[in-house]
């Protein structure tokens, strides 16, 4: 591949040897910092193809094509005027004159120049290391050749059993073939892992019918005799094997300064400086041929702040520099999770050691932390890597150790330190999964002046896609201000300067019944989506009125608006309330008539009731009409609220309940079911420890006993799992019912807007032991109010769909349109198994087609 | 309905315009939904949060102060019970 952009003789001439991932990065970033309007730039890459993604290139053979790997089709470089030649080997360079000669026997010019010629595979010299049928794995062109010979062979063998060649060996296998990895040293991965890590790792891999050889030297490779090659190795035994892959580290890619005469490493890699610049100040070096600090740096991260680095140096900024970089790694290799934390090997002087490992579920995790047992020094982790994240944090950060550190290694049982906050979580985590955001990228858009959640969302869009991580992209946001010294606002809006909590306090001490009198007394401006619906739940906790009174209603979210749930196009879902998912056949049939006559798509939902969606505003007063005239209630899907209480059978039934479940359930939603809370609250109820309602994963949840119930709380399934914590054991039913009041009015009153129960009790100082103290022993003397407000709520419950429909004035909201009685016509369904849904953007064209 | 257009109305009584006229077709949520948002003021401006994704439009011009994009607004008036909304 070659440009056409001409050379121009008035700028400066920038060269780049290299167009790897690294040289490719430095590219992008001067391009990005306007460079390629100083410099003309030129770039040569060794290989066929333009830049590709080399730390995926296993993926070549599942499925991705060149295509999907490469970094670039030359667009960006035709684009800025990048001059760019693959197939084009570099060979020699004359500093004095400052020209380039070329393998192809042309030679140019240069006034600066950039080596990022990386590394290659290192070949041991065993003798037969160069027969047919002998690979290494850095290059497209290398995978094709291995592809190829594997199509006619049946054994593989990859030497070595580093970070790389298990990855190889992965590969092996992927193609089909009998594989075996030969390490030489006595463990594998022995960069990373310590003994025992190696040594389980290696036992999870034969367990994947990989044969691993450790602390093998291979002799020499000869003609086979079943096979292809016969390794010889030095303790007398041999190996068959027809494809053979060297994979035994990789060594700086360095011969074209060593023949210009650059300052080198003794075994090898150019040395550098922090701005990546060589001895030669007007060649930079960066990627892993380049020798910083007396180290070659292997990653792809590293290379890209060398690359960093070195443009801003070029252009003028020294704001950025290398300065070393952590090493630490987590993969997953053949299936199996490994991960390395700083000082792996424990060799800093003095340091302590904590271990542990379970040889049933195959995994080990050693942590090493200084002397006086404060600080993480480094971690293996083999079988699983849910435990990186939160260790690097501790290592990367120097954060100061939890008394109980091992905690931080062992599995999860009760009473677990809680995880870190969100300044521990790392800067790659992703926040936003819809618009692929990472903390990272939220900290620098606060960094670089957006200072609000709204700001944020602009730059960033996170949480303008399904907007499940509001409450975390907050969290974060926060803390990034926090963090560059801003004073963070707890104000709810631009109309409030309170918090929820605030808000919470005024309405009930000063009696405030109405959004209204609340803004004049406290509010400035007219209020806005943040804090109407916020006021208006807060009223709802506090007053119990009907949500749709003339003043509350224009308070309301939509949902609550219009009692149902609105869906993508604009129509709504049903929800009754089924209470604890017990409902007689009766019943049934009258939601298959509604959803018949009505044509509305029917689901049976997580929380055991049955949603009925596609109807139209107009459609819902007629439809709550029958469900009303059944007997049935609104479920309040729509609010912030109790949604459900899941149950199982329970003793009735089931042969191994011990207490009745399905009844508790029932008198559980039915005593809660009007309360408005900060965020929606779901419930379970199971008969037996066997949990089959998943009682722990819910904002409450209730286990029977021999004794009576287990009371859990504050558990989430969600975008964010938490497992309840046990409050309180063997209850009977009226402590049961007591405690749960006080918990939930306790969250009510203090829970920020929106705010979960998990969440909320995550960032409860004092946390589970501090709730209990509030809710059992009375701490601060509110249990009794905290009783009466529940009783209050319980006491005045409507079903809102029964009051909505017998207020004219309510029913005339719920219209599409004022002077008009047809439909919405982009609300067009497609039938799908038997039931309507959404027609899609592309399905409504064509309808429209075939009407025109 | 206006023309074949679904327009949005809003009746704001403690703003200076009182009523408001907007297209109701949400061009991020792709639905007609824009009525039913709840109205906000937010630094002075008059705005209606889409019920779907939660941008905000203004009421008086069919900006979004999200995206960068615009829904159609009319010129709207009252008088008495009466209101009027101007054609394009």
């Amino acid at each position: 591949m070659t440009s056409n952009t001409p050379l121009s003789a008035n700028k400066p001439h920038l060269v780049v040897v290299g167009n790897g991932m690294v040289g490719h990065h430095f590219v992008e970033q001067v391009i990005a910092q306007g460079g390629h309007e100083i410099f003309h730039i030129t770039v040569f890459g060794e290989e066929p193809h333009l830049a590709y993604d080399r730390v995926h290139l296993s993926e070549y053979f599942t499925g991705k094509g060149a295509a999907d790997l490469a970094m670039t089709d030359g667009t960006l470089y035709d684009d800025n005027g990048v001059r760019y030649f693959t197939n084009s080997l570099v060979t020699e360079i004359d500093r004095k004159t400052k020209q380039l000669c070329l393998k192809s026997g042309e030679s140019l010019s240069y006034d600066k120049l950039v080596l990022a010629t990386g590394s290659y595979p290192f070949v041991p010299p065993i003798p037969g290391h160069k027969r047919d049928n002998t690979f290494v794995y850095r290059t497209l062109e290398d995978l094709d050749a291995i592809r190829d010979c594997a199509k006619t062979v049946t054994r593989g063998t990859v030497v070595g059993g580093g970070l790389l060649g298990l990855e190889a060996a992965n590969a092996l296998k992927n193609l089909g073939l009998e594989t075996s990895v030969v390490e030489f040293a006595p463990r594998l991965m022995p960069v990373q892992l310590d003994e025992k890590g190696g040594s389980v790792l290696k036992g999870m891999i034969e367990g994947l019918d990989v044969k691993v050889y450790t602390d093998t030297a291979t002799k020499d490779i000869v003609d086979g005799e079943t096979s292809f090659h016969r390794m010889n190795f030095a303790d007398g035994t041999h190996l068959e094997t027809d494809l053979i892959l060297f994979s035994a580290g990789i060594r700086p890619q360095d011969a074209l300064a060593k023949q210009s005469g650059l300052d080198m490493g003794e075994r090898g890699g150019i040395t550098i400086n922090n701005y990546c610049q060589t001895s030669d100040e007007d060649i930079y070096s960066i990627g892993e041929c380049a020798l910083w600090n007396n180290r070659i740096y292997g990653l792809v991260a590293p290379g890209y702040t060398m690359a960093k680095a070195a443009a801003g140096h070029l252009l003028g900024d020294v704001s950025v520099s290398f300065t070393g970089a952590d090493m630490s790694t987590k993969l997953k290799l053949l299936g199996c999770d490994v991960g390395s934390v700083g000082d792996a090997h424990a060799q800093t002087q003095g340091c302590k050691v904590f271990v542990y490992q379970d040889e049933i579920s195959q995994s080990y995790r050693k942590m090493v932390v200084s002397e006086d047992g404060k600080k993480l020094l480094g971690a293996v982790l083999v079988g699983d890597n849910s435990y990186y994240d939160t260790l690097l944090q501790y290592y990367l950060n120097a954060i100061d150790l939890p008394e109980q550190a091992q905690s931080l290694i062992l599995p999860a049982m009760d009473g677990a330190p809680a995880a870190l906050g969100v300044d521990a979580l790392p800067a790659t985590a992703s926040i936003c999964s819809c618009h692929n955001v990472s903390k990272q990228d939220i900290s620098d858009a606060v960094c670089n002046g957006a200072l609000s959640v709204g700001d944020v969302k602009g730059v960033t869009k996170a949480g303008t896609g399904c907007g499940g991580c509001a409450a975390l992209l907050k969290k974060v946001v926060d803390n990034e201000l926090l963090a560059l010294g801003v004073e963070v606002s707890t104000d709810i809006c631009e109309h409030f300067s309170y918090t929820r909590q605030d808000l919470y306090n005024m309405v009930k001490i000063e009696e405030i019944k109405s959004f209204g009198s609340l803004l004049e007394k406290h509010g400035k401006g007219h209020g806005c989506e943040i804090c109407k619906p916020a006021v208006g739940s807060i009223l709802a906790s506090v007053w119990n009125d009907y949500v749709l009174k003339k003043e509350h209603i224009s308070l309301q979210d939509t949902n609550d608006r219009f009692l149902a749930n609105m869906q993508k196009d604009g129509t709504y879902s049903v929800v009754p309330r089924i209470p604890g998912g017990e409902i007689t056949p009766e019943r049934l049939i009258v939601l298959g008539e509604v959803a018949k006559e009505y044509n509305l798509y029917t689901k049976v939902t997580g929380g055991q009731r049955i949603d009925l969606f596609g109807a139209t505003l107009a459609q819902l007063p007629e439809i709550w009409a029958k469900l009303i005239a059944a007997g049935f209630e609104t479920g309040q899907a729509y609010g912030k609220s109790l949604r459900t209480v899941k149950s199982c059978v329970g003793s009735t039934w089931c042969r191994y309940g011990v207490n009745d479940s399905m009844k508790m359930a029932i008198d559980l939603e039915n005593r809660y079911k009007g309360l408005r809370s900060p965020h929606k609250i779901k419930f379970a109820v199971s008969g037996c420890t066997r949990e089959c309602a998943e009682a722990q994963s819910k904002d409450i949840g209730v286990i029977a006993t021999e004794g009576g119930w287990n009371l859990y709380v504050c558990g989430n399934g969600g975008m964010k799992p938490r497992h309840g914590d046990l409050f309180a054991t063997d209850l009977d039913d009226e402590t049961l019912i007591k405690y749960i009041d006080r918990v939930l009015m306790f969250y009510t009153k203090t829970a920020d807007r929106l705010q979960r129960t998990s969440v909320w009790m995550d960032g409860l100082e004092g946390g589970l032991a501090y709730l209990k103290d509030v809710v059992i022993n009375d701490k601060l003397g509110l249990c009794e109010e905290l009783e009466n407000r529940m009783a209050h709520v319980v006491d005045t419950f409507q079903c809102e769909w029964k009051t909505t429909l017998e207020d004219p004035e309510a029913l005339k909201t719920f219209r599409q349109f004022v002077n008009y009685d047809g439909a919405d016509t982009n609300v067009v369904f497609v039938e799908e198994r038997n039931q309507v849904r959404p027609a899609t953007d592309f399905e409504k064209q064509q309808l429209i087609a075939k009407v025109g | 309905m206006v023309n074949g257009e679904q327009v949005a109305l809003f009746y704001v009584p403690e703003s200076e315009d009182k009523i408001f006229a907007i297209g109701n077709w949400d061009p991020i949520g792709k639905a007609n939904v824009l009525s039913r948002g709840l109205i906000a003021h937010l630094q002075g401006v008059w705005v209606v949060a889409s019920p779907l994704y939660k941008q905000h439009f203004v009421l008086s011009s069919g900006a979004c102060l999200e995206e960068d994009i615009c829904v159609p607004h009319w010129q709207v008036k009252l008088d008495g019970d009466d209101v009027y909304i101007a054609g394009h």
